[in-house]
């Protein structure tokens, strides 16, 4: 797998999610996702950034497009070196939340993606990487 | 800097201060490039004013340091000078001309004072220029706060401004959101709307959001507790502009709206809203001008 660019962005406060997403909006329309999976994926992004910001106190987010030989694709990862996640397999249920939201965000992330690999340490920070892929045509 | 110079300096400024104001003022107004924005009167007392801080806080010993106490009436003179300037309309170029255009005058005394050749006066005008050059990035800093708050005012006005509750029929309101539904919003879009249904006493609320770009789980949970405060209040919500591809996010991400009743088209949440309150329309097809 290559990759093709990248760009990263810091997310530090609520409207830095919006400039996220737009970003992630601008690489997906690039790739010619269809809108439906252009929708999934700034919705995905939403979701892990508000995470960065309010888990992980801040961070950043990369966005990549990657290129395989028969697809390419967009990558996010976001990270930061926040508390840490203590149960990930808890964390990724429905329902589980430490805040007051719906506890729907990481899972549902997954969810809405092709890939998604999830690394934390406690006391350390959390790594997020989703990916959706587009067969070349 | 040696202190022989500082006090060499300091002198220099008290004794020609009223030159110096003359010349600066003069190199002020016949700047070629000079906005005409901020009137002659008030380049007169600004300069006036600025030399007579400037000379005491000279004096003072300290030519470096520019975050000391004995400098603080000069940056709160040129902060406010930044700031009324940039409510003007003046750029921050020029305001920060305006200190720059200070270095000529001063060097000319300075030059004058030493003969033009003696590394004293290379010197003095080297400290000097380091020291307005300071004062300068002090103007552009405060003449970018204001600019900033400016901003954040505008932010805030046009969230406000982008969230009408309107009476669409007897007992019905509608609320087209637009934008990014965060908490902020949220808050006044909720507010405005139940003082809405309390001044109207309507029964029916609809809440489109065709102009949300992004539905998100946070965006979900700001429209559910603005539906159930809706609900305390004896009204019913109906969510509209639900497009395709928003449909389907909210399923994959697993947001429960089983008890919401949302429409795709606000066409259809009006329909619906109508139909509840027992309206019942009829189509006269021969006094129909328009055809579908």
């Amino acid at each position: 797998m290559a990759i093709k660019s990248q760009e990263e962005r810091a997310i530090s406060a609520e409207e830095d999610i919006i400039l996220v997403r737009n970003s992630v909006k601008r690489v997906t329309a690039l790739l010619n996702f269809s809108l439906v999976n252009q929708t999934k994926i700034i919705s995905a992004a939403s979701e892990l950034a508000r995470n960065t910001l309010e888990h992980g106190k801040g961070g950043r987010a990369i966005i990549q497009l990657v290129n395989d030989p028969d697809r390419v694709g967009i990558r996010l990862t976001f990270e930061d070196h926040g508390p840490g996640i203590a149960d990930i397999n808890r964390a990724l249920e429905d329902g589980f939340t430490t805040t007051r939201g719906m506890g729907l965000g990481l899972g549902g992330a997954r969810r809405l993606m092709d890939e998604f690999v999830i690394e934390s340490k406690e006391n350390d920070g959390t790594t997020v990487s989703v990916t959706k892929w587009i067969e070349k045509s | 800097m040696t202190s022989e110079t500082v006090v060499a300096l300091s002198k220099l400024i008290s004794e020609f201060k009223a030159e110096i104001l003359s010349e600066w003022i003069d190199h002020q107004l016949k700047d070629p490039a000079r906005s005409q924005s901020v009137p002659e009167a008030s380049i007169r007392t600004n300069s006036a004013e600025f030399i007579k801080l400037f000379e005491v806080a000279a004096a003072k010993g300290n030519l470096v340091d520019i975050s000391k106490p004995e400098w603080e009436e000069v940056q709160h003179m040129l902060s406010e000078l930044s700031a009324t300037r940039a409510v003007q309309g003046s750029t921050p170029t020029d305001t920060a001309k305006f200190i720059f255009s200070l270095k000529q005058p001063l060097f000319n005394r300075l030059n004058t004072a030493h003969g033009q050749t003696t590394s004293e006066a290379a010197k003095s005008v080297w400290e000097l220029s380091l020291l307005l050059d300071k004062l300068g990035l002090h103007t552009t800093e405060a003449f970018q706060r204001t600019r900033e708050s400016v901003i954040r005012r505008q932010q805030k006005e046009m969230m406000e401004m982008s969230t009408p509750v309107i009476k669409i029929w007897e007992g019905v309101l509608a609320v087209p959101l637009i934008g990014t539904l965060d908490s902020a919003r949220t808050q006044i879009v909720m507010e405005a709307l139940l003082q809405k249904i309390v001044d109207t006493g309507s029964k029916i609320a609809i809440l489109d959001i065709t102009g949300v770009p992004t539905v998100d789980t946070q965006t979900a949970q700001h429209l559910m507790k603005t539906v159930a405060a809706t609900r305390l209040m004896g009204a019913e919500c109906i969510i509209s502009g639900i497009r395709p591809q928003i449909a389907q996010t909210i399923v994959h991400l697993g947001i429960d709206i089983n008890d919401i009743v949302t429409k795709a088209t606000m066409a259809d949440a009006i329909k619906e809203a109508l139909y509840r309150g027992g309206w019942v329309f009829e189509r006269q097809l021969d006094s129909a001008s328009i055809s579908r």
